[in-house]
Order: structure tokens, then C-alpha cells, then sequence
């Protein structure tokens, strides 16, 4: 699992049945201080993710296990959104 | 999944029973931006060729029913690579 | 996912029984400003797409096993879409 950051849309109308009625988002990993580093996913948004929310991605097998993706082809899923991080002081 | 050259070949005796037959090659992926993998083989390729390999877990279910412990399997003997002019 | 350009095709007559009608083409791995990441990879397309399209390549292997729907065959990246657009926030870069 990730942390990332939605920083957009992809927009695909020729796409695997199976994602019909998915929302792909452009989601920036960042690391827990809040940095981009440098890499992306596009996830299948699950929760309803808006713009420039943290969110938590599932990446790998695990992508399927959500309700909304089981048996869809995908590799990345947003599997929450972040209220807040807390981290200890180094 | 990715092209790349077979540039050898590795011999083992002692090995898993469910590896018993299979050919291990060594390949080197294109571009060489990666270091060189081992790789079983299931369309009977040869030394110098360049081939189409897919990794992972799922490299193992060319060889279903058995279960043989794999994770990159050459799939394809590469004839040609179309690029397309931008 | 991740977003990619088609830049190739390879062509294969001798190739696993699984293979027989897939096309499998060469894609070019992109950052979000659309730059190269210079890495370029196999896939098999499962949405026609052509010549520089912009795609989604899905790289997890159980998923491009179902999503072609052969049993027993081994694939791990499959071409799942076809991108219109990318609508990206200003700040992202």
C-alpha cells in the first residue's frame, strides 16, 4: 500500500469491459512527509476521491479484492482517503 | 513482459523434480537497462535468439497442470520488431 | 496502471499456444508530463489500439490473465484502455 496524492483524470472510452463505470484517477505517490517522489499510479478510485485528497493505494493482486474491482483488470486501487498523518519525531 | 536475447544456457543436476526437462536459458533483456535473468523455456528457442519473455507468477501457468517453480518464461521467438515511425 | 505510448509491434510465428491471435505490441512508458521514462516494455492489446495512441497498460499478472480470459496462460502486461485525455492539477509537476 502507498500513499498518494489525486492529481488527476484519464479519460479512456476504449477501455476492458470490465472497467466500465470506473473512475480512473492520476494519483502521485508521495512519501508520509508529503513529498512527491517522482513516481505515479493510475488507480481505480473506489471511495470517491477528489482532487488533491491523500489517498491510500492498493497496488498488485490486491487491487481485486475491493467489492467494486473483484475480477477487474486492474493493478492499482484506491482503497481510502487519508485524514490525517501523524508521525513521530525523529 | 519485454524482448530479449538468449545468451546461454545453465545445467542443473540437482534441481526440483517439477524443473525435471525443462531447458533454463539465460537472457538478456533489450536494451540491457536490466541485468540478465534466467529463464525457462516452452517454445523451443536457441542461443543468440531474441525472444519474448513474461515474468512473474504467471509465468508458471505456461507449464499448468504442473506446478513449476518459475518466475520468467520465454513465450515467443521474436521474427521482428515494427516500430512505428512518430 | 500505468500510461504509455505505442511504439512498436512484435511479430512472432513460432510462440506459445496462448499467444496464437494476441497482438503484442511495444509500449513506451510515460511520466505525467507526457516525457519518456525510456523504458519500453511488451503488452498485449486487448483494445486495438494503434500507432502512438496513448494507453493504460495494466501490469499485474493475475489481471492480465483475466482480463484475456485464457486459462493457463502466462502474460503479465496487458493494454486495457485506450486514453482520451489526462486532465492533471496545475501544481502536480
Amino acid at each position: 500500500m502507498k500513499l498518494g496524492k489525486v492529481v488527476g483524470t484519464v479519460v479512456a472510452t476504449r477501455k476492458d469491459p470490465r472497467l466500465e463505470g470506473l473512475k480512473e484517477l492520476v494519483v502521485a505517490t508521495i512519501t508520509p512527509e508529503g513529498k512527491f517522489d517522482g513516481n505515479y499510479e493510475v488507480a481505480v478510485d473506489t471511495v470517491s476521491a477528489g482532487y488533491r485528497e491523500i489517498v491510500i493505494i492498493c497496488t498488485g493482486s490486491s487491487a481485486r479484492m475491493t467489492s467494486k474491482t473483484e475480477n477487474a483488470p486492474v493493478d492499482a486501487t484506491i482503497v481510502g482517503i487519508v485524514d490525517s498523518i501523524t508521525l513521530d519525531e525523529k | 513482459m519485454n524482448v530479449g536475447k538468449v545468451i546461454g544456457r545453465v545445467v542443473s543436476t540437482v534441481k526440483d523434480p517439477n524443473l525435471e526437462g525443462q531447458r533454463i536459458l539465460c537472457v538478456e533483456p533489450l536494451g540491457k537497462r536490466e541485468p540478465s535473468f534466467l529463464a525457462l523455456d516452452c517454445v523451443g528457442t536457441g542461443a543468440g535468439e531474441t525472444v519474448l519473455y513474461t515474468t512473474g507468477r504467471e509465468a508458471s501457468y505456461a507449464f499448468l497442470p504442473k506446478t513449476v517453480p518459475c518466475n520468467a518464461v520465454i513465450v515467443g521467438v521474436v521474427d521482428e520488431i515494427r516500430e512505428f515511425t512518430k | 496502471m500505468m500510461i504509455g505510448r505505442v511504439v512498436g509491434e512484435v511479430v512472432c510465428t513460432q510462440k506459445f499456444r496462448t499467444y496464437d491471435r494476441a497482438k503484442i505490441l511495444q509500449v513506451e512508458l510515460l511520466d505525467l508530463k507526457g516525457k519518456s521514462r525510456h523504458f519500453v516494455m511488451s503488452a498485449i492489446d486487448l483494445v486495438d489500439s494503434g500507432p502512438g495512441d496513448k494507453v493504460l497498460v495494466c501490469l499485474e499478472g493475475q489481471s492480465a490473465v483475466d482480463a484475456i480470459g485464457v486459462e493457463g496462460n502466462p502474460v503479465d502486461a496487458v493494454i486495457i484502455g485506450v486514453i482520451d485525455e489526462i486532465k492533471l492539477i496545475e501544481d502536480v509537476n
